[in-house]
């Protein structure tokens, strides 16, 4: 399938949509975790196993984003989109063969393998061409469409809960849900997938297609790059200090004023849940646009620096004023999401348009490592603090100095990122053609 | 000159309707999902 080209008055803000109806769709996996129950009473499982399908989903989609973004980059966003569509929506068919006929491998191959695959497809299938229709804007571009993927769940959460409230939560009462996620999801998506366009390539006074303008790196080369390690470990640093409060949010908001002489409730507790999703959300559009005025390389010193001052202040002060630790939390939240949708303009900023989607699938495994991490460290440090007999805010106290470090760190290798040598440029190429990816020749002392 | 080359090249149709309708695709359920969000948030403050 070549790249579908615009018609001339094609309108570039018809893209975004394009992208939206794809990640809005994705990102119903974060919200997998309304199935859970359910499925543990129907089928007899515990939450080890209900969790399986998620797990494997988030595994396929950094496998695939991060081996399937050359394919993406070759066959363009529309092929992408269609793989796209088509994973993710079998997996919901087969899931619900797998709900009514009891046989839970299908829905953990279904949901977790095929549909997995279509999260990581989908999710890097707009970002190269969104870059290219917003080379002015690609923080905001970019931040528009990863902002969809937060937006997937707080879609999907209220939608799935009644429709298994309508349905029943027996084993046919969610393979029903499941039917109905699987098609109306596949008609959502296609939008995207009749929509997307790339730009017509750009030719010259003389009529021949034009080159690719400016640095020029491919994902083989941006793998060889200093450059590309640096920005992996400001993305790990980052979503780790995110998920570090994202995983046990209503835990500890709870532990931090339970002896104090206002305690939050659960139902406040899921209230700050939810408040923090709304940050994260927020900070995809928000700082990402920012990153547009201010600098890519600017706009991830304040991730991150004040990401750090934000853990220093929750953990010398949190304890004692609601306003400020709920405050903190938010911040820290918005940076989270930030991080996630400016990368694609830092890596385009630093290798190029030519293989940016492809660069940004690799990229992505950092996500995978922050993923373990995050809660690891959080989870592992509070069950040693409790047996140790501490309680409150003391459960939380060396995480988040473990977290400061982290983004310590991160924010060093951000220092550290510098524009990248000329010896990893690729030779030049008409744009929208396959570039020659061999090194460019330099003089002995470049 | 001829008829033909006096004309100028025909005006690419509006994209208007079409961008309101895709972003009113995208735009209703990401409301709603807000909406709900919204919801459950305000019982931080009132829960």
């Amino acid at each position: 399938m070549s790249p579908p080209v615009a018609p001339p008055g094609w309108s570039r803000w018809l893209v975004p949509p394009a992208a939206l109806s794809v990640h809005l769709s994705i990102g119903q996996a974060y919200a997998w975790s309304v199935f859970k129950p359910p499925l543990e009473s129907a089928l007899g499982l515990s939450g080890t196993q209900s969790a399986l399908p998620f797990q494997l989903g988030i595994v396929m989609l950094g496998l695939s984003a991060a081996f399937g973004g050359t394919l993406v980059e070759r066959h363009g966003p529309r092929w992408a989109m269609t793989v796209a569509l088509v994973c993710f929506s079998s997996g919901f068919l087969l899931s619900a063969l797998g709900a009514a006929t009891e046989q839970y491998w299908l829905i953990v191959l279904g949901y977790g393998f095929v549909g997995g695959i279509g999260l990581g497809t989908g999710y890097i299938s707009p970002v190269s061409t969104l870059i290219k229709w917003f080379p002015d804007r690609p923080g905001m571009a970019t931040g528009i469409a990863i902002m969809g993927f937060g937006g997937g769940a707080l879609i999907a959460s209220p939608w799935s809960a009644q429709m298994l409230e309508s349905f029943g939560t027996d084993n046919s009462g969610i393979a029903l849900a499941f039917l109905v996620h699987g098609l109306a999801y596949a008609v959502f998506m296609l939008l995207g997938v009749l929509l997307v366009r790339v730009p017509r390539p750009r030719t010259g006074a003389d009529g021949a297609p034009a080159v690719l303008e400016g640095v020029q790196v491919s994902a083989r080369g941006a793998m060889r790059t200093p450059q590309f390690w640096l920005l992996w470990v400001v993305l790990c640093t980052n979503v780790t200090a995110g998920i570090g409060i994202l995983e046990k949010a209503a835990p500890m908001i709870t532990d931090f004023f339970a002896d104090t002489s206002t305690p939050v409730s659960a139902t406040a507790a899921a209230g700050f849940v939810a408040l923090l999703s709304a940050a994260n959300m927020a900070g995809r559009i928000g700082w990402s646009s920012a990153s547009d005025l201010i600098g890519r390389k600017n706009i991830y010193r304040v991730y991150l620096g004040v990401g750090a001052l934000m853990y220093t202040l929750i953990a010398l002060f949190g304890d004692s004023s609601k306003p400020l630790f709920v405050l903190c939390a938010l911040v820290v939240l918005s940076f989270y999401g930030g991080g996630f949708a400016t990368v694609p303009a830092y890596l385009k900023d630093l290798f190029g348009t030519y293989q940016v989607g492809a660069i940004h699938g690799r990229l992505l495994t950092a996500w995978s490592t922050a993923g373990v991490l995050g809660p690891l460290i959080v989870n592992w440090i509070a069950d040693r603090q409790e047996e140790a007999g501490k309680h409150g805010a003391a459960l939380y106290g060396t995480s988040f100095v473990i977290m400061i470090g982290l983004l310590a760190v991160g924010f060093v290798a951000n220092e550290l990122v510098r524009p990248v040598h000329p010896r990893h440029h690729v030779s030049a190429a008409p744009a929208g053609k396959e570039a020659v990816d061999v090194p460019r020749q330099q003089p002995e002392s470049a | 000159m001829s008829p033909d080359s006096s004309q100028s090249p025909p005006e690419p149709p509006s994209r208007r309707p079409l961008i309101a309708f895709t972003w009113l695709w995208v735009g209703l359920p990401l409301a709603y999902g807000l909406y709900e969000l919204v919801r459950k948030a305000t019982q931080l403050f009132t829960g």
